[in-house]
This record gives C-alpha cells, structure tokens and sequence, in this order.
C-alpha cells in the first residue's frame, strides 16, 4: 500500500519582506525550506512506513527548482519523489492546484493502491488550508483535517483512528482507507536526516511528470484554471507598542501591570 | 651456597611468557584502530616525551604527583639493579663487582639509598590509598582501594624490603666487601645478625627468593593491570597530538561511508593506545566540570569504558564479527551512556591535566558524530539548532536579514577588499543577542578610537559552526565551513578580529584544514596591543566597576593559551591587576556553555553556571568580566539564579569602552 505525502516548496515566510511599491512579496535572495507543516505530515508517513511496511511516496507541484524539497523528502526516507512541473502549470490557486495533484494521486494508484494521502494542514505562505480538502472532495476519499494525534492504525481491517485538534476540544474520529489527513505540528517531532541517507539522496531519482503525463484540460489547471485573484497584498500597520511600568527599578510591580493590561484585553487567560 | 639458576631461568622464562603474551594480548588489539598519522616531527615528540615521561612535567604538577617523580626516577635507576640482579641469577660469575670499583660503588650507593626512597614512597602511596583518599581517587569501577592497586605497592613494596634483606645477610656473612657503600643494607645487617645469627644462609637464600618472586610476579601482574601505563604511557606521551587538541580531524563523505565512532573499531590506533596508558589517577575526573557537578559524564570512566570495550569486543573484531557492546549504550563498564556523552562541554580541562597527554575530547565528539550522522540520535532540543543552523546559519533561527540590526544609531562600514585592514566578524551572539550586542557596539567604539580601518561582512556573515562541530554534525559544519572560506577568501580578508572565542577557534584553527591561512585574533588581544602602543588612549581609568575579577574562556585559554592579554588589558584600562578566581588560567572552571552545551538543557547535577559563580562570589568581586559571549550568559543568568544583584558582568570590550567615555 501506498501512502502519498503532498508537499511545497514555500519561501522562509520569516524573511519574507513585501515590496512597498508593487505589494508583492520580495522573493529575491530569500532561501525555500519545505512547507513546516508538510515536514510533520511527511514523518508521520515515515512513521507509518517504519511500523507496518507501507511505502512512501512525496510529490509536490513547483517549479524545477522544487526538485531540492524533494529531495529532502528523500533524504528523510520516502521510496519515491515525483516533481509535478510545467509552464502550464503555474499561476495556480488551491483550485487548480487540487486539480493538478488529484491527477498525479490518481496516476500513482493505477501503479500502487493509494491507501492515504497526508498534507500539512496548510502552507506557510498561502495560509488557505484548502488544499488537501480539495484532493480529498476529487479523489472521493474521506478527509480527517488538523490531526494532531494518530490514535490507531488496522492494516488488516484497513481503517484509521485518528484524533482532531479542534477549538477548545478533540475529536476521535475513524476513517477506512482510502483517507485524505492533514497534520497540524503537534502531531510528531519531524526527524533529521542521517549523512548516508542525504549522500543517497543527492543523486536518488526525482521523477518529474508534466502535462503530458497528466493529460489535464489546461482550462482547469494554472492561471487560467484559477478563479481565485489577488487583488493586493500588504503588511498591516503594527501598532505601537507602549512601555509599561519601571521595570528598571521596580520589576515586579511593571510585570504584574503588564499582565493586568493583558488580562482586561482578554489576551491571556488565567 | 647460591641460589639454582637453573630453577630461576626456568621461573624466568615462564614469567617472561606470561608477561609477553599478555602484552601482546592487549597491544595487538591496538592494531585495530584506524590510522592516524602520528610519526612526524620525531625530534619534537622526542622533547615533549622528556618533558611529560622523563622529567613528569604534569605530573609534578599536583602535590602528591612528587610521590609519583620519586617511584619513577627510582624504577629507572632500579632496572639497572635488577638487570644485575637477573643476570646474575642466571649467571653466578657476572657481577656488577667486575666494573671498575669507584663506579660499582656509586652503583651500589644509589641502589640502596633509592630503593629506601621507593619504600617510603609506596608507604605513603598506601597510607594515601587507605587512610586518605581523594575523591577522584575513585570511579564507578576503580576504587582508591581496589586490590590490584594495593597489590601492586605491596609487590613493590616487597621488592624494597627482599633487596634489603638479601644484601643484608650478605653483608653479615661478610660475603658484600661494600659496607660502606650500602648504608641502609648495613643496618638490615645488624638486625639480621642479630635475630638470625646461625642461619645467614638461610636468610639470604629466602630473601634472595623472595626478591625474585616479587619481580617476576610484577611482570606477569603488569601487562593485566592498570599498571600496563608503565609500559604505555612513554610511547603515548612520544605519540600525543603536538601542540593544543583545539580542533577534531574532518571527516571524507563519500557514499556508503560510515561517520564517527560506533564501535572500539572506529577509533584510531592512538585512541585505543590511549586507553591502555590511563593510569587512572583521576586528574580528568576533578577537572572535568560535568564530573564536578554530578553528571553521569567522567571523562576518566569514559577512557576506561573504551579499553573495557576494546577488551571486551576487541577479538570478536579481529575475526569479522560484530561488536556485542556499543560504546555509547545502556549503562555499562565498556560503555558509555549518551548523557555521558552529550554532557561534555569540550572545555578540554581532561586533556590540559593528564600526566599521559590522552586525548578526552576529539573521542567525545567522534561518539557524537556517530549518534548525529548515523543514527539521528541527540537530545531534542537540538532539533530546532541544527535546523536552524542549516536555514538561517544562526543557532535562534532568527531571519539573516537582522544580522546588522546591532548597530542602528553608529555607522558600520561594509569591509572593502584591498582597502580595509579588519574584517570584525560580530558572531551570532554579537549580531542577534540582546545582551552581546552591547559588546559589539564597544567593539565598534574601540576599533573606531583607535582609528583602525575595519568593516563587516554585514548581512553576508554567516554562523562559523563552532557548536556543530562540536556536537558532531560535521557534514553540515563541513558546508557551512566551505561557504565561509569561499566568502572570506573572496572578499579579500588578510585579518580578522572576533570577540568570540569560538569564532576565533573555528576560523583560526578549524578553517585552516580548508585552506584559510590569514591573521585571527580575539579582541582581547587586539585591545590589549592597542592599549600597550598608545593607539588607543582612554580619556579617563576606569573606576567605576569597583573590583574586577577575570574569568578565562576555555576556548581562548586552554584551547588558544591566550591568558595574559586579557589580564594585561584590565590592569591597562583599570589601573590594576584583576582579581582570579581559585580556579585560574589554565585551570579555569569552564561556564558550562562550549561544545553545543549552550543549546541543550542541563537535567543532570548541579549547574555548572552556578558551581562557577558561586566560585567568583567567593571573591566578593564588583564585575566578572568576560571575553566570551557564552561565558557573558551563563554568568549572568548564573547571577541572576543566586540573586546576587550586587555584581555585574562585562566584556573585556566593555570595560575597556567605558574608559573612552568623556
């Protein structure tokens, strides 16, 4: 059985700056780590791998430099990468995205019987969370979104337990195979590749397939297959902040000002 | 009547195979490590093994090492008496009596009155194991008084004592002509005249016996025992690194390699020498701050877990079979635990104190590079370092674009190939922390009154990966070394000054093996020469901090032998000399911060900051100061944990700086 782990190459959102003048954000110069939370989707399947011999798949949607996350994934032990990449593939939305990966899931099972498919709950620079819904509505699979605990696993009976970090409470809910999960980072402590797997990797096989592969209508893939428009991106103005209390002289009586302040904003709770 | 020597050549003989084998059973095992090229600068090696072997430079170094001074010198001298004595066991004719008188005379003078010097000696060296012990006398699996330690001073001692009486009874029977040249074989005369007069004979012949089982037992015990350092421990200080054991050898990736030490096997041949030669007289355990603060590490039971494991595992090596212990794993005499291992904060103080020069260190970090490279082992909270080191080559994470955010209000200057003299490379605490940042800005002050032409690399410097070398990430040290070689050799850079210690270690000495060989100097060294050549001139002497107390930077004392400058500069810009702690220079009690220690909880013991701040209050001083960014945390945070509010921290650089306020 395979699991498939949908990953992006996202730009250091920390050292994201957006242009002043055109509203876009300033990509020059500024390194691409692997979305955060698609590292912990990515254990988890390695975890799954480790325990019960499932093999392990990551693909991602990017331009040919995206081919370095992938091999990332590689060096972290998945069996095999595939780079989802073509001109017509850019400009997309979540969308057209979907779109784009439902396909390559639907290609890998005609190889493989896809058993999961796990995402990071959502990427760092988007911040949609649809994605992996998205896959999940098109591929017809159940989806169990924000699992921040794997509760149990029955290969046999084929079924997954899982627990929901939801607001101010969890959930226990059971899915059978095939699944669509998407992680939030409580769910596990990614691991650090070892030297051999990353000497490995460097010259392991990162298949790319294109359109020709896909096959897809380019009317529902890339710009044009996006509906959604950005009409402008911008910082928001960051209040000033304020100096509250002598904390020089008198550091506990401006701590305990400065947690009354937060408490009557209702900032932090006791 | 004298005694067989055909009895004696055959007790000889087997002696002689017992001790062969068991000598050729351990050091063979020698063979198994891996290379390492330690037959170079022969003439030098010659003069450091007169120095530590010959003349017992460290070992004279502690009180009771003297002890020791006074058992060696005495053994060289008595191998010449017991070369007589066999031979002539073995051959009645051949005496030492066939030299010319007035040497064999001297001869027989020496030997009495030094066999009397290692009797008193081995006496007090059982008074000490017994009644006396130090602390570090003692380990998880050597004790002060363990049998074989008081079974060897006993064969010595008996040794002493069969030579006593068997020239004794000699003498009586008038058979010695040299009365007068063995004063305290005389006295034994007299008491064995006395109490034996009609058995003389008898007398020699027992005591002469007894001498012999005594010698040929210490062979056979030798080779089994600890006591093996008598044979080891002069090829292992010949063999010891030359000069400081500042930096670790790099590693050769290539594909279907294997990183650091797993198994005894890993280590190179002098790492195992090495354990054969500990003597286990537990100098590394006193110094060593892990130990001194009750963590599981001891550098001194981390050699003897080597040797236990090479013992253990060596010939199941040989013969192509696995190791059955690991030597980092549960709990065990061959081997060591992985908080032993990850509690070494690499401040070098076990390799500064050996009688033996064994190298601690460099053995640590291979373990760790195995846990880190192989394995993917190490504690937690290293996750987040690594990962940062890697995406931002800063240990917090924090964004490379805020490198220069230290110096908002003063103007730095980018450093200009061909034009500018000094590359002040800030650090990632001199960049990023709060506290740190402060000491950049007096560094720029200082570097600006002296006029001196520097810049920074600005946004383009990069972490030098002390930590990760440290902690045994070497393949992501290794790039991050390239990139900054390639960097400093592109921009042009003929010097360079830190105010970090670590920096200045890892470009000076560890950069050097990638080829980068130019001027780099702590900022305790530069302030201290502009200082002495007037080109810096405080306007006023700095009073103000009250009294000052210096504490040395493992990584600039120890491992760099940098200690006067820094005390050269105080005395400069405060008009006297700083106060030391108890624990000073080359003995200087690390913070508890170096070897990535900085990054990782401290679960185990006391901590280390404290023990060592603790020590500083002793002296009741207005400001520790410091010349190191990871020494300036730790004693504050040390400070501010014994709440003692009245003393402050400075950095070299600070104090300096405030003497140039108008």
């Amino acid at each position: 059985m395979l699991i498939v782990v949908c990953i992006k190459q996202v730009p250091d959102t920390t050292q994201v700056q957006i242009d002043p003048v055109t509203n876009t954000l300033v990509r020059d110069g500024i390194p691409f780590i692997v979305n955060p939370y698609d590292t912990h989707a990515l254990e988890a399947a390695l975890q799954l791998k480790d325990r019960f011999g499932f093999r392990v798949a990551a693909i991602s949607m990017g331009p040919p430099n995206a081919e370095a996350t992938l091999r990332k994934a590689l060096s972290l032990g998945v069996d095999k990468a595939i780079l989802l990449s073509d001109r017509v593939f850019g400009g997309a939305d979540t969308l057209a995205t979907s779109n784009v990966l439902t396909r390559a899931i639907q290609l890998l099972n005609k190889q493989e019987e896809v058993g999961l498919v796990l995402c990071g709950k959502q990427t760092i620079d988007g911040d949609t969370a649809q994605v992996g819904p998205g896959i999940a509505t098109r591929l017809g699979y159940t989806q169990l979104t924000l699992v921040d605990r794997v509760e149990r696993v029955d290969s046999l009976s084929r079924k997954i337990r899982v627990r929901r970090k939801l607001e101010g409470r969890h959930e226990i809910v059971e899915a059978p195979f095939p699944a669509m999960i998407t992680v939030v980072r409580e769910l596990n402590q990614p691991r650090y590749p070892t030297v051999p797997m990353r000497l490995d990797s460097a010259d392991a096989e990162v298949t790319v397939w294109n359109n020709e592969v896909l096959k897809l209508d380019v009317a529902t893939i890339g710009l044009k297959g996006s509906p959604t428009w950005v009409s402008r991106i911008f910082s928001p103005e960051r209040e000033k902040g304020e100096v509250v209390g002598d904390g020089l002289n008198d550091p506990v009586a401006a701590a305990n000002l400065l947690i009354d302040k937060l408490l009557s904003k209702d900032l932090i709770a006791v | 009547m004298s005694p067989n020597p055909m009895l004696f050549g055959a007790l000889l003989l087997a002696s002689l195979f017992v001790f062969c084998a068991g000598c050729y059973r351990r050091l063979s095992l020698i063979s198994l490590g891996q290379p390492d090229e330690r037959f170079d600068s022969t003439g030098e090696r010659l003069r450091q093994m007169f120095l530590h072997a010959f003349a017992q430079k460290q070992v004279v170094g502690k009180f009771f090492g003297l002890n020791h001074a006074v058992i060696f010198w005495s053994f060289l001298v008595l191998l010449l008496a017991n070369g007589d004595f066999v031979l002539h066991g073995l051959f009645p004719s051949f005496s030492l009596a066939l030299l010319p008188a007035p040497l064999h005379h001297a001869l027989l003078f020496a030997f009495d009155l030094v066999s009397l010097l290692t009797l008193a000696a081995v006496l007090f060296a059982f008074a000490r194991r017994l009644f006396f012990p130090h602390p570090s006398m003692s380990s998880a699996y050597v004790k002060a008084r363990s049998v074989e330690g008081l079974l060897i001073l006993s064969f010595i001692a008996l040794l002493m004592l069969a030579y006593f009486g068997l020239h004794g009874a000699e003498l009586a029977m008038g058979k010695e002509q040299g009365a007068a040249y063995l004063p305290v074989s005389a006295l034994a005369a007299k008491l064995v005249a006395a109490n034996f007069p009609a058995s003389l004979e008898s007398v020699f012949l027992f005591c002469w016996w007894l001498h012999a089982a005594a010698l040929l037992g210490f062979l056979c015990l030798l080779p089994q025992s600890k006591h093996m350092h008598i044979l080891t421990a002069i090829p292992n200080i010949f063999f010891g690194a030359l000069g400081k054991s500042n930096t670790q050898p790099r590693e050769r990736f290539v594909k279907g390699g294997s990183y650091g030490a797993a198994t005894v096997g890993d280590f190179t041949w002098k790492d195992l020498l090495d354990g054969f030669a500990c003597t286990e007289c537990g100098r590394c355990q006193d110094a060593c701050p892990a130990a001194c603060t009750g963590k599981s590490l001891n550098p001194r039971q981390v050699i003897h877990a080597i040797k236990t494991n090479l013992l253990e595992n060596g010939p199941r090596l040989r013969k192509g079979m696995p190791a059955t212990a690991p030597l980092v794993g549960p709990e065990g005499e061959a081997t060591s635990t992985a908080e032993t291992v990850w509690s070494c904060t690499t401040c070098g103080s076990c390799m500064s104190v050996c009688p033996v020069l064994i190298e601690h260190m460099p053995k640590m970090v291979k373990m760790r590079r195995h846990l880190v490279q192989m394995e993917s082992s190490f504690p937690e909270e290293l996750l987040a370092f690594f990962e940062n080191m890697e995406g931002r080559s800063n240990p917090w994470g924090i964004a490379p674009s805020e490198r220069t955010k230290w110096h908002p209000t003063i103007d730095v200057k980018p450093f200009e190939a061909g034009k500018t003299e000094y590359l002040f490379y800030v650090g990632c605490a001199g960049a990023f922390d709060s506290r740190q940042k402060q000491v950049s800005v007096a560094m720029a002050t200082i570097l600006d009154a002296a006029g001196l032409s520097w810049g920074t690399l600005g946004k383009d410097e990069k972490c030098c990966g002390d930590s990760l070398r440290r902690l045994g990430n070497e393949f992501v040290f290794e790039q991050m070394a390239r990139d900054n070689v390639r960097l400093l050799q592109e921009s042009v850079v003929k010097k360079i000054v830190t105010q970090c210690p670590h920096c200045f270690t890892t470009l000076k000495n560890d950069y050097r093996q990638y080829g980068l060989d130019l001027e780099v100097i702590h900022h305790t060294e530069l302030i201290s020469r502009l200082l002495a050549d007037k080109r810096l001139k405080l306007n006023k002497q700095v009073t103000d901090l009250g009294s000052v107390i210096f504490h040395d930077s493992c990584y600039l004392g120890r491992h760099n032998e940098i200690y006067d400058a820094p005390r050269e500069a105080l005395q400069m810009a405060t008009g006297k000399a700083p106060g030391e702690f108890g624990r000073s220079g080359k003995e200087s009690f690390c913070c508890g911060a170096g070897g990535g220690r900085m990054w990782q909880e401290e679960q185990e013991g006391e901590r280390i900051n404290l023990n060592r701040v603790k020590e500083a209050l002793e002296k009741k001083p207005d400001t520790i100061c410091v010349s190191c960014p990871y020494c300036m945390t730790m004693m504050e945070d040390g400070l501010k944990d014994l709440q003692a509010g009245g003393t402050r921290v400075r950095d070299l650089a600070e104090v300096v700086a405030e003497g140039l306020r108008a």
